[in-house]
């Protein structure tokens, strides 16, 4: 078990990073954040000298999800990141502070560690009647976001919902709930999308940032790249029954219990950048297609409005199923127009089948 | 300035205000505001959900079949069981029926549900409300495991384990960097335990942190993954192979293996753990019997746990349903969800809109426009609120009624009802735990009559897990794998026009979905929820809602430090995302509003 007083340094080294990774680590915080040699020098000193990175996690419109998975981190446990690691000094879900006393950890975390805390955001805000449809202390949310993100020197955007919106920015989204990046611009956003996050690659990144000392690589839409750059098709251990043609054609038919693909139940694998079928769920327990339920793509932009989760991909004005990755970033990052390869992947997927058959 | 509710509450607002916002470890977003008298006891008291999202009317044209994906959305703390009252709903309008098995693994899915919830709420939302964190590092640790020793078997209790873990808390709170532990009221003279004690149950709090987590892996291996497992209209989605080819890639031997472990794990934990520090922790605070509010007048369940699939009368179900109002704990009153004179929401206190707001309305046929208007006694502006006008509208939450009355729900309602209608398996372990802390039945109405009835909640919903993992294994054994009814699973399949509803047993208390569907689609969706009961503001009549009620009257020691108020609001379990996102068939889509 780590000692509670290590300083961020402390903890990093006894991980095995050497010094120099250190100060690498603290210029390439000074670059992202657009700052000179002097501020790496500062932030350095700051790491060595001043003790764990001050989380300050805050909630919008969301249901909390996120939190309850980050809790559920099985390696590391959510005890020895909230006592060893980072110093999640605002969360108001855990917080034993509350009224005024809560607030107030807000201001002297700005004014103490300007630039040196990261800003966790689960949820979004509401920018519809005022901001006032997520009131926090009395005012909108949205304020308490824009002040508290002005001195972070990043921000987590913590799921579906901080990243893209999620559910309740689906249609007809009436509270006009706003993903993060759309609200902050001068911040660097990572998103780590899903509803929610699986657990582990949650403490992966907060891990990954104290450990390696850097910002993960992130792709065009700001996901890590390490957690989300392949589809949950690409890894799934029902990969071969698509392969070989071998269907769900009904909830638990004989192919159901055989653990055949469930592509015709409208499984959005093919489409879902995530880590579920590589990393999976709860430990490594299980995740949704192993159970039995299709992907429904809850790490994608607007997964909500893409049609029935039981509608074949095929009747989704979507991507190809044999799309490679590239093609789709682009499609996801308006590079290209859609809804063109649907009817191309279907034939193609009946062709495979019928040729398996003959 | 004296007013008297027609629920039987004297309010007064001419004192000293004091304003807590934000109500934090609660689900969400929660503001609570009180009125004390020159002796600093709370003469009126004030809730406001200050959150709202519109799922419903997201709902609206959408497939009845993903219902229970969106509203699961709803909470991911009670994570599931929106899905369950969906799914249920659905299969109400639609006359679809469901698998034993299916009926099993649901029930299995919704007690794990219920345990993980209590466990995490009292250990990591509740007990720093009674156990104060500094005060563990004055504790003797030889004292400590003395303590632990007699109160249970669990076997981390050496005076090393303790020790350590004294050690580790003491450099942590030496950095300086307090982390969750910041700026508390810590020292608070309402804190009443021991340091062995509050060190007790501070180790139990973090080994809580570790279990809860496997707690949920049933989840994961019925439904995928937790948070957010998945449901499905008909049935299961995971199908049953114990024995033949593929068997790997369905609920075979090695997953019932797995959930039959987690459920002898929880019920150990249960046991050995949370009940003995409830005890200990009760113990000391016999005499701190304020909060009962509501509880020992007005409350209701709607029952859930059927013992046999597509049956949800009274009789079939295992915990109990019906309402005990006025404190007449002699009669237990019927429920009709369908009855349109029965479940009204009222809007007249709260951020809605009605043609008539004197009236309430059954949720087939609710309406919910977002209507964010202050009071004209408003302290600050409309978008800096200093102190809201209880007089006008002041939530985000509706005020549901039964019959007119406001009612409390949730595990003490439950065990209250469940002992009315003498029930052993509810009444029995009761008495026991009364018996154990010397106190009379009527100390049950209080915030430590709640926290102790989730308690032996917990470890019923435990051995009912194992229940429903017995009859499950059973009909494997005789043969019935199915898990599924594919009948009307296609939408070609179902009546142009239907209407449903479902209901459970939240966590939190009762919880119900309304539906219409029309031409296979969603044509409207109202859900009321357990904190929407608890929670809720005021009616037109002026009664005043469970949590408000239960502030009533109580001593606060210091007002700059209102410790009393969170450990009685927390005693519910609040849960708002769930309460505050109401919306009718007369939602439409509001201007675009251009991100500044």
């Amino acid at each position: 078990m780590g000692g509670a007083a290590e300083t961020f340094y402390g903890v990093i080294r006894r991980q095995g990073i050497t010094r120099r990774s250190f100060h690498k680590f603290c210029s390439l915080t000074a670059t992202s954040l657009g700052l000179g040699p002097l501020a790496a020098r500062q932030i350095a000193n700051a790491l060595e000298t001043k003790p764990r990175v001050p989380v300050i996690w805050m909630h919008g419109l969301e249901c909390t999800c996120c939190s309850e998975s980050f809790i559920r981190s099985a390696h590391p446990l959510v005890k020895d990141v909230v006592l060893s690691m980072i110093s999640l000094d605002y969360d108001a879900l855990i917080m034993a502070a509350a009224g005024h006393q809560a607030e107030a950890i807000l201001e002297e975390t700005r004014a103490k560690y300007k630039g040196e805390y990261v800003l966790a955001v689960e949820g979004n805000p509401p920018l519809n009647e005022g901001g006032m449809f997520c009131i926090d202390g009395g005012k909108p949310f949205v304020e308490k976001l824009r002040a508290m993100a002005e001195d972070s020197m990043a921000i987590i955007a913590w799921g579906t919902c901080a990243s893209w919106g999620c559910v309740q920015a689906a249609k007809p989204n009436p509270t006009g709930a706003t993903p993060i990046d759309k609200v902050i611009t001068n911040k660097p956003i990572i998103k780590v999308p899903g509803c929610p996050p699986i657990a582990e690659v949650m403490t992966a990144l907060v891990t990954f940032i104290t450990t390696f000392g850097k910002l993960p690589e992130l792709d065009r839409q700001g996901r890590p790249k390490m957690f989300y750059s392949q589809r949950i098709h690409d890894k799934c251990y029902r990969r071969p029954h698509f392969d070989a043609g071998q269907f769900v054609e009904v909830w638990d038919d004989e192919s159901a219990r055989k653990g055949y693909c469930l592509y015709k139940m409208g499984c959005k694998g093919p489409t879902t950048y995530n880590a579920c079928s590589a990393v999976r769920w709860n430990g490594g327990v299980s995740f949704p297609i192993q159970s039995g339920h299709g992907c429904f793509g809850c790490s994608e932009d607007g997964f909500w409005d893409k049609g029935s989760f039981y509608d074949r991909l095929t009747t989704i004005k979507q991507f190809g199923i044999e799309a490679n990755a590239d093609q789709i970033g682009m499609a996801a990052a308006g590079a290209v127009g859609l809804a063109v390869a649907a009817h191309a992947a279907v034939t193609a997927v009946k062709r495979l089948t019928l040729n398996r058959a003959e | 300035m004296g007013a008297q509710t027609p629920n039987g509450f004297k309010l007064d607002h001419s004192g000293k205000r004091i304003v807590i916002d934000p109500l934090t470890r609660v689900e969400g977003h929660l503001r609570v505001e009180v009125n004390l008298d020159s002796d600093n006891v709370i003469r009126n008291a004030v809730s406001s959900g200050t959150m709202w999202r519109g799922i419903e009317t997201i709902l609206r044209g959408r497939d009845p079949r993903d219902a229970w994906a969106f509203t699961e959305r709803i909470c991911g703390v009670c994570t599931g069981t929106h899905a369950l009252t969906s799914v249920r709903a659905v299969e109400n309008a639609l006359g679809i029926t469901i698998p034993e098995n299916a009926n099993s693994i649901r029930n299995i899915m919704q007690l794990c549900l219920q345990v993980h919830d209590h466990l995490v709420h009292f250990y990591h939302l509740h007990a720093l409300d009674w156990v104060d964190v500094i005060s563990a590092l004055k504790a003797d640790p030889k004292a400590t495991s003395a303590l632990a020793q007699s109160v249970s078997s669990w076997p981390l209790s050496s005076p090393g384990y303790f020790k350590h873990l004294q050690i580790r808390l003491t450099k942590f709170v030496e950095s300086g960097q307090l982390g969750p532990f910041k700026n508390a009221y810590w020292g608070h003279p309402a804190y009443k335990l021991p340091p062995e004690a509050n060190l007790m149950a501070l180790a139990h709090y973090l080994e809580a942190l570790d279990f809860q987590k496997d707690v949920v892996k049933i989840h994961a291996i019925y439904g995928g993954k937790n948070p957010h497992p998945n449901w499905l209209v008909g049935g299961v989605a995971c199908a049953i192979n114990v024995d033949g080819t593929g068997a790997v890639g369905a609920i075979n031997m090695e997953r019932l293996n797995l959930v039959s472990s987690i459920i002898c794990r929880s019920i150990e934990f249960v046991e050995q753990v949370y009940l003995p520090d409830v005890a200990v922790i009760g113990s000391f605070y016999e005499d701190w019997l304020y909060g009962g509010g509501l509880s020992g007048k007005s409350i209701m369940s709607y029952g859930d746990i059927p013992e046999n699939a597509n049956d949800y009368s009274a009789k079939n179900l295992k915990l109990p349903r019906g309402v005990i109002l006025n404190g007449n704990f002699s009669e237990v009153l019927p429920i009709d969800h369908g009855d349109p004179e029965q479940i009204q929401e009222f809007v007249a206190h709260s951020w809605y809109k009605y043609p008539d707001e004197t009236r309430g309305l059954h949720p087939w046929g609710g309406i919910t426009e977002p209507n964010f208007q202050l009071g004209p006694n408003v302290k600050g502006t409309r978008t800096h609120i200093k102190e809201l006008d209880e007089g006008g509208k002041y939530s985000w939450i509706k005020a549901p009624r039964w019959r007119g009355n406001a009612v409390e729900v949730g595990p003490l309602a439950r065990y209250i009802i469940g002992h009315a209608q003498g029930k052993a398996e509810f009444k029995e372990p009761t008495e026991k735990l009364l018996k154990t802390l010397d106190l009379p039945f009527a100390a049950l109405f209080s915030s430590l009559g709640r926290t102790a009835a989730r308690a032996l909640e917990c470890q019923w919903a435990a051995h009912q897990m194992r229940y429903f993992q017995d009859k499950l294994m059973a009909h494997f054994k005789a043969g019935d794998t199915a898990t599924a009814n594919v009948d009307k699973w296609k939408p070609e399949s179902w009546p142009k026009e239907a209407k449903g509803y479902g209901f459970t047993e939240a966590p939190r208390g009762a919880l119900g979905h309304w539906i219409k569907i029309k031409e296979t689609k969603i044509d409207n969706y109202q859900c009321v929820v357990p904190t929407t009961w608890n929670g809720s503001p005021r009616d037109p009549n002026g009664n005043i809602g469970a949590f408000e009620a239960s502030l009533m009257d109580t001593p606060i020691a210091d007002p700059e430090k209102p410790l009393e108020i969170l450990r009685t609001i927390h005693s519910f379990d609040p849960c708002l995302a769930c309460s505050t996102h109401v919306m009718g068939p007369d939602g439409q889509e509001m201007a675009t509003v251009k991100v500044r």
